[in-house]
Formats: C-alpha cells, sequence, structure tokens
C-alpha cells in the first residue's frame, strides 16, 4: 500500500493564551489522508479543526509529532515549503476577502504561477482553470474585477486560482458558508467534479454535516483537540457512536430521525482541557448513567483515552462498549 | 362581535430604494398575516428584499426608501404613525434583532444597563424595577441574573445573542422580527437559541418573524414559510409542505440546496441552482425566475403569475399551479 497523500501523527499544536495559559489547539492527532478521497473534518468552533488544516498546510509549526506528505516528513525550512505549498493549495471560506479588489480575475489566477515561475503558456493555463471551474468562456473573465462578479463566481475565481498550480491536495476551510444556498451546490459540485476528473485529494473543514454527507468519502470529528470519531460518511452519520458526534448530529436541522441532545454550555476552552475522557463534562451518556451501569463512569472521568489511530475503518474514541 | 385586527398585517407592500443611477425595486407588492404565537420564516437569497421587508415593518429604513401600500400592527397603520407613536411602538410593540446584532452591543456598558435602558425609557419601570426585570430577562433567556454586571467582551457568541433576545423582550413586544438570528453562531448554540426562541413563541404568545437564508433552521422553528424571489413572495404555506413538496420550483431548489442527512438521493449529489439572482434594476420580463427556473414553459416570459392557492392556507407564484 502507498503511504498517505498527508498524513498527521501525533500532531500537538499549542498556544500561548493571554496571562500565559496555554492553549492546547490541537491535542494528539494521527490523521491518514489518502490520495484522491475526499474527507470532512468536522467540529463546533474552537474544536481545533481549523488549526489543524493549517498544520497540515505548513502554516503552523507544531510542537510535537509531524506532517508528512507522500511518506516524507515536512520540512519547516523556506526553500522546503515553496515547492510544499504549490503542491497543497488552501481555499478559504469568504471569496470576496481572498481577493484583491485591484486585481482582475487574470491577475488573481496568473500571480500563483508567476511566484512560482511555473513555465510555458501563462494564458493558457490561466483560461485552462478557470474553464476547469466552470468560468467559460473563460477569456470573458480575464478583465472582470471581484466586484463584478457574484459570489459564487468569485468562489470559483479563488479555486481556479489554487488549481492553476496543480496541486495534490486542496484544503477548504469552509468553501461554501459565506455563499447564498442555491450557489453552494454547485460549488460542492464542482469539488467533487474536481476529485473525480484529477483525481485531486479534498480536505474540507467545515461545522455543516449536511455538506460532508453531499460530498464527502470520510468523515473525522473534533472536539477540544482530538479526533473523537472517525470512518466512512455513511457509517459516522448513519450509525454515529460516541455522544458528542451524536449530540452534534441531532441539533442539525438537516437530519430529522434524532432524538434532539442539545448539549448545555459554551464549546469547551482548549486552555482548560479536563482530565478523562475530555468530552466527559458536556456527556449525555455519563449523565445519564449510561456510563455508571456500564462500569466505565470513573475511567471517563479520570482514566486516560489513546489517540485515535490513523488509518480505515469506523473508530471512536469513546470508552462505552457499544463503541467499536 | 367586532374582528381582532391580526398582530402583523402586510397588504401589497412596495419598497423602493432611490439610487444614483435610478430606483431600486427591493420589495415589489408583499401581503402577509401573522396572529399571536405564530410563527413565521422568510427565506431567500440575499438582495431579495427580506431584510429590507423587516426593516419596513417599524419604519427603520434609511431615508430616500419609499413605502407603498399597508402594513399595520395590531391594526393600527404604521405609515401613518406620529414619531410619537412610532417611538412607542417600538420595542414595546414590536422589536427587532438585527443579523450580527451581537456586535452592536456598547462594549464600555454592563449587560444590565443596556437591558434597563429601554425599560426606563419607556417608563414601565424606575430604576430599581428595571434592575429586578433585568434579571427576570436574562433568565428567560438561560442566562444567570449576575450577568448583568458583565461587560460584553466577557461574554460568548451565544450568550451574547441571548442578550440581544433579552433586549428585545425588554419591553415586552407582541411582535418578535429575528433577522438571521443564529448566522455567526455554532451548531450547538444555533440549537440553542431556537429553543428559546420557540419557547417565547409558545409560552409568551408573541409573534415571531424570523429571516434567513438558511432554509434548514427556518424549517426546525418555523410553522409557516414565505419563500421570496427578486422581491415577491412566490410561495408561502405550513412549512412541512412547502419544505417537502413545493409547488414553486424556486422553493423546490432551495429546500434541495439543503440536504437531509441519511437520504441517499443526496449522497454525492450535491444541488444547487445554476445562475445569480437577478438585479432588481434590471428584472426579467414576465416571471422573474425563468431565466433560472429548471421547468421553465414558453409562457413563462411574458406571464407574470402572481400568487395562486395551492391548497388551504398555501399559495404559489407558478403558472405551473392551476388558475382560480
Amino acid at each position: 500500500m502507498s503511504a498517505p497523500i498527508l498524513a498527521a501523527e501525533g500532531l500537538r499544536v499549542a498556544f500561548t493564551a493571554r496571562k500565559g495559559a496555554v492553549a492546547r489547539a490541537v491535542d494528539g492527532v494521527d490523521l491518514a489522508i489518502e490520495r484522491g478521497e475526499i474527507l470532512a473534518l468536522a467540529g463546533e468552533s474552537g474544536c481545533g479543526k481549523t488549526t489543524l488544516a493549517r498544520t497540515l498546510l505548513g502554516l503552523e509549526k507544531p510542537a510535537d509529532g509531524q506532517v508528512t506528505f507522500d511518506g516524507a516528513p515536512l520540512q519547516y525550512s523556506t526553500r522546503a515549503l515553496k515547492p510544499y505549498r504549490r503542491r497543497v493549495q488552501m481555499v478559504l471560506q469568504d471569496p470576496t476577502g481572498a481577493l484583491n479588489p485591484r486585481q482582475t480575475v487574470y491577475e488573481s489566477v496568473a500571480e500563483g504561477l508567476r511566484i512560482h515561475r511555473v513555465p510555458g503558456d501563462e494564458a493558457a493555463r490561466v483560461a485552462e482553470a478557470l474553464a476547469l471551474c466552470g468560468l467559460r468562456p473563460p477569456e470573458r473573465f480575464f478583465t472582470s474585477y471581484p466586484h463584478e462578479l457574484s459570489g459564487g463566481q468569485r468562489q470559483r475565481v479563488v479555486i481556479a486560482g489554487a488549481l492553476v498550480l496543480e496541486p495534490a491536495v486542496l484544503v477548504a476551510d469552509e468553501p461554501v458558508s459565506a455563499l447564498d444556498a442555491s450557489v453552494r451546490g454547485e460549488i460542492l459540485a464542482l469539488l467533487l467534479r474536481l476529485r473525480d476528473e484529477l483525481g485531486l485529494t479534498v480536505l474540507v473543514v467545515t461545522h455543516d454535516l449536511g455538506l460532508a454527507w453531499n460530498i464527502a468519502d470520510r468523515i473525522a470529528v473534533m472536539y477540544l483537540g482530538r479526533i473523537v470519531e472517525i470512518g466512512s460518511t455513511e457509517e459516522v452519520l448513519g450509525d454515529p457512536r460516541h455522544p458528542y458526534t451524536r449530540a452534534l448530529l441531532s441539533v442539525v436541522p438537516e437530519s430529522e430521525h434524532l432524538e434532539q441532545v442539545v448539549l448545555s454550555g459554551e464549546p469547551p476552552d482548549p486552555t482548560r482541557v479536563p482530565a478523562g475522557c475530555r468530552f466527559h463534562p458536556r456527556c449525555p451518556a455519563l449523565a445519564g448513567g449510561e456510563a455508571d451501569r456500564a462500569g466505565v463512569a470513573a475511567d471517563c472521568r479520570a482514566g486516560s483515552l489513546p489517540v485515535l489511530p490513523s488509518g480505515g475503518g469506523h473508530r471512536v474514541a469513546c470508552l462505552l462498549p457499544d463503541a467499536p | 362581535m367586532i374582528p381582532v385586527a391580526p398582530l402583523l398585517e402586510l397588504e401589497d407592500v412596495s419598497i423602493t430604494y432611490a439610487a444614483r443611477d435610478g430606483d431600486v425595486p427591493a420589495v415589489r407588492g408583499v401581503s402577509l398575516t401573522l396572529e399571536e404565537g405564530q410563527t413565521l420564516g422568510i427565506a431567500g437569497e440575499s438582495g431579495c428584499g427580506k431584510s429590507t421587508l423587516a426593516a419596513a415593518v417599524l419604519r427603520l429604513l434609511p431615508a430616500g426608501a419609499r413605502v407603498t401600500g399597508r402594513l399595520a400592527l395590531d391594526g393600527e397603520d404604521v405609515l401613518a404613525m406620529s414619531w410619537g407613536r412610532l417611538r412607542a411602538v417600538r420595542w414595546s410593540g414590536a422589536s427587532v434583532i438585527f443579523q450580527g446584532a451581537l456586535h452592536s452591543l456598547n462594549p464600555v456598558q454592563t449587560i444590565g444597563r443596556q437591558v434597563a435602558e429601554p425599560i426606563v425609557i419607556h417608563g414601565l419601570a424606575d430604576e430599581s424595577g428595571a434592575r429586578a426585570k433585568v434579571g427576570e430577562l436574562l433568565e428567560q433567556v438561560g442566562l444567570p441574573a449576575r450577568h448583568a454586571d458583565a461587560y460584553p467582551h466577557q461574554l460568548s457568541g451565544g450568550q451574547k445573542q441571548r442578550v440581544m433576545i433579552a433586549l428585545a423582550l425588554a419591553c415586552s413586544p407582541r411582535l418578535l422580527i429575528a433577522d438571521e438570528p443564529t448566522t455567526a453562531l455554532d451548531v450547538m448554540i444555533q440549537a440553542q437559541v431556537l429553543d428559546l426562541l420557540d419557547r417565547l413563541a409558545r409560552d409568551l404568545g408573541v409573534g415571531l418573524v424570523m429571516i434567513s437564508h438558511d432554509l434548514s433552521v427556518l424549517g426546525s422553528a418555523c410553522q409557516r414559510l414565505a419563500i421570496m424571489y427578486a422581491g415577491r413572495i412566490v410561495e408561502e404555506g405550513p412549512t412541512a409542505q412547502v419544505l417537502r413538496t413545493a409547488a414553486h420550483p424556486y422553493s423546490a431548489a432551495l429546500a434541495a440546496s439543503f440536504p437531509t442527512i441519511g437520504d441517499p438521493a443526496a449522497r454525492r449529489r450535491p444541488r444547487g441552482l445554476p445562475g445569480d439572482p437577478p438585479d432588481p434594476r434590471d428584472l426579467p420580463s414576465g416571471c422573474a425566475f425563468h431565466p433560472r427556473c429548471p421547468v421553465v414553459l414558453p409562457q413563462c416570459a411574458t406571464d407574470d403569475v402572481r400568487l395562486r392557492p395551492v391548497a388551504d392556507a398555501w399559495q404559489a407564484a407558478c403558472v405551473r399551479v392551476a388558475a382560480p
């Protein structure tokens, strides 16, 4: 079996917050992203999903563990990162903020080619990338400015700017949450098509489980710096095993079959990670006595849970016995 | 018996903004009614006129906006109200929670002072009475009364949104208009806020108009739905019917862009609507939706169909609905 295209091994990333507190944003993650898959990284704000994505992109340096690309550990010298950044491209949430308002579409898309001194016919490459993203005929958009485009067209330009460098991996952080509902489906269909036609690997960071159902092959659910459940989209959304995944899924308006479990309280604080299972203070299974009956309640509160190993299958970081 | 006027009644309301390069018709003939304790969701893409409509109910539109038609609160014509009367009705008759309102709290005043201000100004209580009322209001929205002494920066986004709801309820209005009340919030906090709004409508009999681009949010929180496109309501009816068996192709496309998790038809098939909403200054002829309509008929380019009854308390503006 070939090495995963992009992987995290024992990854930890910490930030120093106010008053010297340390926020353990990513606190032990093993994750292997396979070639040509669409993986959704889901969770609430503050769960560390964006930090994990930024670390995979080489934008944050891990405190511990490593990122590997195509089997080789990532080097953090400027010289080593430049070719890496061509191979792993990023698409941000808000296309209006991502585009320079004073640059034409052509200039925005060609910028990456110039930075990386890509040889060959620049105009042909730009036109190809725009056409691939559904902006046809591409020449018509060359001289447009961002304000002349709709939100969906702007996001297509941003994606074209990433694709023009022929990356192996696209990391998209909430790629449709700033877009109108009707445009959302079009952009998601584009990501799906790019994977099918180019074999592109896509990591989508999102809080939107409906998006995952629409396009992702696998889902990793994060809570407070760790992956708590991972598996195929059908497994995780069809048969969620972790009490957190169940709660998250139950409050999504798009899911109808589950009884709503609204977790009280605010999203947890990465500067104060609880002992034991990090979800235990909010866990409905612990509060409801399910953990007691299974005889694991003491471990939930104070025991230690190993980091979920990367690899295939449906895996859950939970002490309850019905978690596989 | 004298018939009781509905809580909110809009009759053929049109709103036009005067711009340098000509008039912009933002709302084009909207009629709606809302009774006590009812919840109505208004959905549509950006620019469809839904926020303009919300602002018009309390005459909060910028100078230069022309409103025609009839707009009545409890049978009283809002457009004919004197400034004094309008000031009295704002907050106590109806109040609005605006989009992004959590940023409109004053950072240098305590929560308690800000919530007490309208109560004192409206002469509903003196300073000490207002303080007691503030504690009650905060508890009503699920915040501890001691948060009255907190400053906005000490609260999370979800808590600030609760403060905004407490503020909107300060003078016991009978109508609450919430414009994108959960857009900036996480799914779990969103579920908490939607629960709260639902409880207020049921327990206090407050009429609730909720505006959002997110049909899935409205679907779980509102009894009735109105779908807007290009300044008009194109469909209005009971939520479940509009979401599942929309009579207007635009409502159907909007509903399909929010997938039901677990629905095999949506798996790996994100659906959107090609094209963009029209420029209100340059509306298409006939049905404004016809250039994007997936089931367009030849007469749609010329016939401007108004709302027709689909079933009891359900209407849609489409040529495919049999004329009455």
